[in-house]
């Protein structure tokens, strides 16, 4: 058998609406992977520090509040200080769709929006680690 | 799928019967609306003498804007305001804070200051406009500014009549914004309740939430049970204060989502106040009629909008805000076509006021009370979702009272699971959601509000100003007076009055506040 996926799913900013994040992380559990929840209110240096800790092979950041274009770029310019650009990001939230190419271009793997079926994200981070 | 195989169940997963008849009337309480338990409506008269206040939850990018919105919004026939405060507000930051940075006026109007509370409503009379504030950890700090706002338009606080979210009980349970541990933040909504009953009788100094517990993925019965047992711990913590219920209970409000299940909804509003009506009576000994009627505010479900083909969040707001006025509400705010998306523009909020104008006034549902009443579908949900809800308030009494479940975990837990039931089932398609899995179509784009980092800069500019401008000897003196009443067992309000007064700021006093009653972090259960 093979070693589980380890993904860090992250709840970045102030917004507290974790309905979503909690879903995701339940998800992926249920399809085999090894999940670490962070909680609320991590800053990225606390989210780069846990991926790094866990050594995880994909960071899934949950954001509703509208503070991607402030949270996300931080979290991909620390994972390369850390020497860590093998780890994919994901983002999951209320993204709109200039915004997600803009952040697709700076490095995040996929960006998942409302409606997005839970089957495709699995499938996505499958893919994404094994390639 | 064949008829024989489909399961109907509500969307809360209750199971609906092949068929409803006069059996299931029995043990229905017929009383007329206006008498005890109040099922059918608190009033007899209900919208005949006075429609629900048309209240749309608003506030985005920075206190000049939200307060021009507002004046839009009144100007269209709005009869009340609810202000929607930014996340930095929400958690007792300055927008200056590194905190905040991101996010200021991204979710609602940043509020730092009574100065931004005075831009906020400028040219609204407090004194004939009821404001709701959707505020809740920090809920005194901006009421306090709210009150020292109304005492320079010349308004006496005992005219001044609103509503304060200020229900920390749910944060812990569902939304997650808290600041300081339940105990202290009881202490606090408790100080309000009294300053309340004592210099603003006319205020709800707390609006008890299901809404952001059905947000997170509750059912109907956890919403209902969770929501009026958070209830009793506020008249719990108000009477061991050494309140007589009698005192406080009339000025305690309800705010309930209204979801997609359009009975199951009805059913719940009905059951939640022949519940309350009964608690209050049979369970705190109140004599008083006001003190049993359950009042309540209701918005549609956000987490019901579709981010695909956004227009059909016309239709599913109108269908869930009819089921709110033939389940009585006092207040409704509709939620905007765009929500899925962002806060409202102009355009997307004109239509979701418009809907509850075309309700009000051309649908007929407002012509009598409880129309619904009698219905045997109706009546037989409205029993059900009572028993199940007293089986879980009877759950959390065992527990020792909601604190006790809180930090057990247990109204987490629950709704979590119930959350990712439904996503189950979603994802199964065992449950249609129009437009998004099945019915699926090309997405028109909409035009969406844009809120940039200028908001920020404002704010921040705004603030560096009143840090210079203020005499900060006069902060200093106000923080240190609060604190030690923190410290000790007085009501704060009134130092937080004086520390608004002197321009403290929100980041300061919640600082300061912090200092003393620390921090809380939730232990996650997944």
């Amino acid at each position: 058998m093979q070693t589980p996926i380890r993904v860090l799913v992250a709840k970045p900013g102030l917004d507290g609406h974790d309905r979503g994040a909690k879903i995701i992380a339940r998800a992926l559990r249920d399809a085999g992977m090894e999940v670490i929840y962070t909680g609320l209110r991590q800053t990225p240096e606390m989210i780069v520090n846990a991926a790094l800790q866990e050594d995880v092979q994909v960071i899934g950041l949950s954001i509703l509040s509208g503070a991607h274009n402030a949270i996300v770029p931080r979290v991909l310019a620390l994972l390369r200080e850390h020497d860590m650009s093998d780890v994919k990001v994901i983002l999951g939230g209320i993204v709109p769709d200039e915004d997600a190419e803009a952040l697709k271009k700076q490095g995040v793997a996929a960006v998942f929006q409302p409606g997005a079926s839970l089957d495709a994200i699995v499938q996505f981070i499958r893919t994404a680690v094994t390639v | 799928m064949k008829t024989a195989e489909r399961q109907f169940t509500s969307i809360s997963g209750v199971p609906i019967e092949p068929l409803y008849g006069p059996e299931a009337l029995s043990g229905v309480d017929a009383a007329a609306p206006g008498d005890f338990p109040y099922t059918r409506g608190i009033h007899r008269d209900m919208y005949r003498g006075k429609l629900w206040t048309m209240r749309q939850f608003s506030g985005f990018a920075t206190p000049e804007e939200t307060n021009r919105r507002y004046h839009y919004l009144l100007a269209q026939g709005q009869t009340g305001l609810s202000v929607a405060f930014d996340l930095p507000t929400l958690m007792g930051y300055d927008a200056d804070q590194a905190m905040a940075a991101g996010e200021v006026g991204k979710c609602g109007a940043p509020i730092s200051s009574l100065e931004d509370m005075e831009i906020l409503f400028r040219g609204i009379p407090l004194g004939d406009v009821t404001v709701s504030m959707t505020i809740n950890s920090p809920a005194s700090v901006l009421w306090a500014m709210y009150l020292a706002v109304a005492e320079q338009q010349g308004v006496d606080w005992a005219r001044l009549s609103g509503t304060l979210q200020n229900d920390i009980l749910k944060e812990y349970i569902a939304q997650k914004e808290y600041i300081f541990p339940p105990r202290p933040s009881m202490r606090l909504v408790t100080d309000t309740i009294e300053f309340a009953a004592q210099r603003v009788p006319r205020f709800n100094p707390i609006s008890i939430s299901g809404y952001h517990i059905r947000e997170a993925g509750s059912t109907a019965v956890q919403e209902l049970a969770f929501t009026l047992r958070d209830g009793m711990e506020y008249a719990d913590w108000a009477m061991e204060r050494g309140m007589a219920i009698d005192e406080f209970a009339p000025r305690l409000s309800f705010f309930f989502n209204a979801h997609s299940d359009f009975f199951e909804e009805i059913a719940k509003y009905r059951a939640a106040r022949k519940i309350w009506a009964t608690v209050m009576r049979d369970r705190y000994g109140a004599k008083s009629e006001r003190s049993l009627k359950l009042r309540f505010h209701a918005q549609t479900a956000g987490c019901s909008l579709t981010w695909q083909q956004p227009y059909n969040n016309v239709v599913r707001t109108t269908l869930q805000a009819m089921a709110a006025v033939l389940g009585g509400a006092q207040s409704l705010h509709t939620n905007s076509l765009d929500e899925a998306y962002a806060l409202p523009s102009e355009h997307a909020v004109t239509i979701a006021l418009r809907t509850q104008q075309v309700l009000a006034y051309e649908s007929g549902v407002a012509a009598t009370p409880d129309p619904l009443g009698g219905s045997y579908f109706l009546e037989k949900l409205t029993l059900e979702t009572e028993r199940a809800a007293n089986g879980y308030i009877r759950q959390i009494d065992e527990m020792g009272g909601m604190i006790a479940a809180i930090e057990a975990g247990f109204p987490q837990t629950e709704i979590a699971d119930a959350s990712y039931r439904y996503q189950r089932e979603v994802e199964a398609q065992e449950r249609t959601v129009v437009g998004v899995n099945r019915f699926q179509s090309e997405d028109q784009p909409i035009e969406l509000l844009q809120i940039d980092e200028g908001s920020a800069r404002h704010q921040e500019r705004k603030l560096a100003a009143l840090r210079a401008r203020r005499d900060n000897q006069r902060v200093i003196t106000a923080l240190d007076a609060l604190k030690r009443a923190a410290e000790g067992t007085e009501n704060t309000m009134p130092y937080l009055v004086d520390a608004v007064r002197a321009y403290a700021t929100l980041g300061e006093i919640c600082d300061s506040l912090r200092g003393v009653f620390g921090t809380y972090q939730e232990t996650t259960r997944l």
